[in-house]
């Protein structure tokens, strides 16, 4: 019996151990931006808010973070606009090569970031997309339609296709089924698909690396280049506020379906 | 969750044309895949075809580069020593970062399936959470453990067990622990996903015959969870090879691996040639990796019929 006990608490043990140094960056992260010192030092010798003071009186971190709000808006609209209708085509559809078109789809999570990176460099360079909204909008699309489109696939493959029949049976039009019926119903994956887009744009940071100009950065890439630079519980703030963001979405995509059916 | 209760019984339901004539003409498949293969095209279809275009051609000094259809920047690569090196170390710390996160991500990912904790579901958010915060986020707070003047390091010397900084960043150490932690939430997502075959029953049966703690975990628990080890261990080996983040952050610009040098090449050197063919050689590890992945799976599924 008493064996078990001790089993039971070195098992324990472990776990308490294995998510210290999951979250230990992210924790640390947290704590730091609080400090009241000028250098990075642990535990702080005081504790205020003046690194967040910084952030927003910081006018690179405020014009990247429109930069990002606009680039993660776009591309995730974007990739919405896009996916959706194919994830229709895919599940509901009837043509062949089927099964190719979806794992054409989903290919793009096979293809190494930094290589995309190069390759769109390559691209928008001579066409002058290079350093532009448009450029970052496009790209980022490109990059977020397989995580759409899976979550929306998922929602239409689980709903009983049934009340689509109905409706058109019933003498709906094929866009009034899918405004009053489909939609409806798959709202839970679109929205997941749409915020997990949402989040994994803004904090996209190695394509957006090879596209960003002096003048039009990304969040993550400011920060990119302002720990190159130098380190100061600046950047922790900074991070705390991005942190903040992910919780935010954790819970509205765990609320809505589950992070763990969205994520595998 | 309303969802959830569909989820579980709902059969596949084919949608079968009905009867009555519909009204309206619904748009043809391919005009609604039109737009998303489209942009598909344009941001992997045809950066990818250039890329391949483009490391055909050789880098001139001075970022110039002549038009043509040699393998010149190929070699130039495989001829340096320096660049066989950056192959070595790249899918070296492939290796220790996958075999790391396979030790700590696989009992953790075991003792979520299996716990019956109140706590279970909050346990499995955070334990995937961290795979939605920012990379260069989680990367800056190892920075902040790891570095010279880091906690580990500053806790060390205030205690007096060492006298200078143990180097834990700027090196290769640093990141293999870092790459571990920030990649580990995907062996435990694929581990706790794809195990759903390791029930109360097939452990109750294995004890029922017998079985001590360690024969249930070699013959039962092992071989019901390897699928899911495996896809994790891919996705973790893939995802390391091909980082970049935080091989430059951590590494601060002392760690060579071939995604480093795919960013240095293109755009401190400007000999894109050579960029494209390094790309190339990452891209074919990366399909030499995933054939090998799914000729194991596929032997993994010819043992089990």
């Amino acid at each position: 019996m008493k064996t078990k006990v001790l089993k039971r608490w070195l098992i324990l043990a472990g776990v308490f151990l294995l998510f210290i140094f999951l979250l230990a960056p992210i924790i640390i992260t947290v704590i730091i931006s609080f400090s009241a010192d000028n250098i990075l030092r642990f535990p702080p010798s005081g504790w205020s808010l003046k690194w967040y003071g910084e952030v927003f009186a910081n006018r690179d971190f405020a014009g990247a973070f429109r930069v990002s709000l606009v680039v993660a808006s776009g591309a995730s609209l974007l990739a919405a606009a896009v996916s959706i209708p194919a994830a229709m085509a895919i599940a509901r559809g009837n043509f062949r090569g089927k099964a190719a078109v979806e794992s054409f789809f989903l290919a793009p999570l096979l293809v190494p970031a930094i290589v995309v990176g190069l390759g769109l460099l390559l691209v928008f360079s001579p066409l002058g997309l290079k350093g532009t909204y448009q450029g970052l909008i496009l790209a980022n699309a490109g990059l977020v339609i397989p995580y759409i489109i899976r979550t929306t696939l998922l929602s239409l493959t689980t709903m009983d296709a049934r009340c689509e029949e109905a409706a058109q049976t019933l003498g709906a039009r094929p866009l009034t089924v899918f405004r009053t019926v489909t939609l409806p119903l798959i709202i839970p994956g679109v929205l997941s698909g749409v915020v997990l887009a949402f989040l994994l744009t803004f904090d996209e940071a190695v394509v957006s690396l090879f596209l960003v100009s002096s003048r039009v950065r990304t969040l993550p890439i400011a920060m990119f280049d302002y720990v190159q630079t130098r380190t100061d519980p600046q950047l922790a703030a900074v991070s705390t506020l991005l942190i903040v963001l992910s919780l935010v979405i954790v819970v509205i995509i765990e609320r809505i379906m589950g992070l763990r059916r969205v994520l595998r | 969750m309303a969802n959830e209760v569909i989820l579980g019984e709902a059969p596949k339901a084919v949608l079968t044309p009905s009867g009555g004539k519909p009204k309206g003409k619904d748009w043809p498949s391919f005009l609604k895949l039109a737009p998303g293969l489209i942009l598909l095209g344009i941001i992997f279809g045809v950066p990818l075809a250039w890329l391949l275009r483009m490391s055909f051609n050789t880098g001139l000094p001075g970022g110039g580069i002549e038009e043509g259809l040699s393998l010149n920047s190929y070699s130039t690569f495989f001829e340096a020593s320096f660049n066989l090196e950056l192959i070595w170390r790249t899918l070296g710390l492939g290796i220790v970062v996958t075999a790391g996160a396979f030790l700590l991500g696989y009992p953790l990912a075991l003792f979520l399936l299996r716990t019956q904790s109140k706590w279970k579901s909050l346990l499995l958010v955070l334990a995937l959470a961290p795979l939605l915060t920012s990379a260069v986020v989680r990367t800056f707070g190892w920075i902040v453990i790891l570095g010279d003047r880091g906690i580990i390091n500053e806790a060390l010397m205030g205690m007096g067990i060492i006298s200078t900084p143990l180097s834990l960043a700027n090196n290769e150490l640093g990141v293999a622990i870092a790459l571990t932690e920030i990649l580990m939430p995907y062996m435990i997502l694929t581990v706790a996903t794809g195990s759903s075959r390791l029930n109360d029953a097939v452990l109750e049966a294995s004890a029922t015959l017998g079985g001590n703690t360690v024969q249930t975990f070699f013959r039962v628990i092992l071989p019901l969870t390897l699928p899911g080890i495996l896809t994790g261990c891919l996705l973790v080996f893939v995802l390391t090879i091909s980082s970049f983040v935080t091989p430059a952050l951590v590494g601060g610009g002392r760690v060579f691996l071939l995604a480093t040098e795919i960013y240095d090449q293109a755009v401190q050197s400007l000999n894109w040639p050579l960029a494209s063919a390094i790309s190339f050689i990452l891209i074919a590890l990366f399909a030499g990796v995933l054939v090998g992945y799914q000729r194991l799976m596929a032997r993994l599924d010819w043992n089990r019929s």
